[in-house]
């Protein structure tokens, strides 16, 4: 166990694992904390600071999106709860785009290489991000995933975002656009109760409307609550398992 | 949570500027739009602090009240939350004030 921060050092820290059978890389991270010094006296000075404080975050993204826009690479920040259908839906749009336009993902989880299995699966090139406690992706953990993934020129990058409809939104990542996902098995008021996350959305996908058929979801109650945070933004119902929608969704990505 | 992400940044950007010393203070400005929880943030900042020059300061957070101006009515509003509707039912605002997050400034000894 690491004496400094307590952690085991297997899986301390972030890391991003090139998901690609048994032969894959491995990079580890390790951090630890720094000493501290002590006060003497009373007497105080004010520093102004006025700085934002995700100024190094901002940074980042900023680097992130200049380094993507000179590759003419597109990247995506799917976003939504647990199991809305980000992956299924992410399975079949790399199926669908197959020898159309090379398509590559980046799979953020707290824990396992499941869903980038399942990318693999597809033939995806794709690595796993595992932030082990974290609760969302950040602008660094997008750079070095980027640097793992090595897209190509004109190529499209898919980066599914840790499932939470909370944390993610505040982060920037450098993406060229974000997409919020929403199924109809989660209550149309959803969005009125994560507004932070749905104001911050380019485009909403309702996911899983082959089983409207089945639950009680309001789809206008859900459009209305959706332009309450996010005036004008477009929804998109589709369905990822049964195909429905599916075309404007590769029609809005084509125009990307 | 991300207030401890938030509250990590802010520790690191202190020390980054202004090195490991001590420090008596920090003010941060927190907008009730920008989906900080400023509670959390304290508890965090108690966790994150200890073992650095930050440990035991003080934590000044200001929390600036959201405000909107409607295109529509040409009113200026308070918003206490996201919901960006005008009484005259119009979404087209322009946000002031609110979504700041920001550290202020640094007391040190």
């Amino acid at each position: 166990m690491c004496s400094t921060c307590g952690c085991s050092g297997e899986d301390a820290g972030t890391r991003v694992t090139l998901v690609d059978g048994p032969e894959a890389t491995h990079e580890h991270d390790h951090e630890h904390g720094h000493g501290h010094g002590h006060g003497h006296g009373h007497e105080t000075r004010t520093v102004l600071l006025e700085q934002d404080i995700l100024a190094k975050n901002d940074l980042l993204a900023a680097a992130n999106r200049h380094r993507l826009a000179e590759h003419g690479v597109t990247a995506i920040n799917l976003m939504s709860s647990p199991g809305s259908g980000k992956t299924t839906l992410l399975e079949r749009t790399v199926r669908d785009l197959a020898g159309h336009r090379e398509t590559l993902v980046i799979e953020g989880d707290q824990e396992t290489w499941l869903d980038a299995q399942r990318i693999r699966a597809t033939g995806s090139k794709v690595v796993q991000i595992n932030t082990g406690a974290g609760c969302h992706l950040d602008a660094e953990m997008l750079d070095r995933g980027l640097t793992e993934l090595a897209p190509p020129d004109g190529s499209l990058v898919f980066v599914e975002n840790v499932g939470n409809l909370v944390c993610p939104a505040l982060f920037d990542l450098g993406e060229s656009a974000r997409v919020v996902i929403i199924s109809v098995t989660e209550g149309a008021d959803k969005p009125a109760k994560y507004p932070y996350m749905f104001r911050t959305a380019d485009l909403v996908l309702l996911n899983k409307i082959d089983l409207l058929p089945y639950v009680d979801f309001d789809v206008d109650l859900c459009l209305r609550l959706i332009h309450q945070v996010r005036p004008g933004v477009e929804l998109l119902p589709v369905s990822a398992t049964r195909g429905d929608g599916l075309d404007r969704w590769h029609d809005w990505l084509a125009s990307r | 949570m991300h207030e401890l992400a938030i509250t990590e940044s802010v520790v690191e950007a202190i020390t980054e500027k202004l090195g490991d010393g001590p420090v008596a203070a920090v003010r941060l400005e927190i907008g009730t739009l920008s989906g900080v929880v400023v509670d959390s943030i304290r508890f965090c900042f108690e966790i994150v602090a200890a073992g650095t020059g930050l440990e035991g300061a003080r934590l000044d957070i200001d929390e600036p009240s959201g405000r909107a101006y409607c295109r529509e009515c040409r009113r200026e509003f308070t918003l206490d939350d996201p919901i960006m509707l005008c009484a005259c039912g119009s979404a087209d605002l322009d946000i002031l004030s609110g979504r700041e997050l920001r550290i202020v400034s640094v007391e040190v000894r």
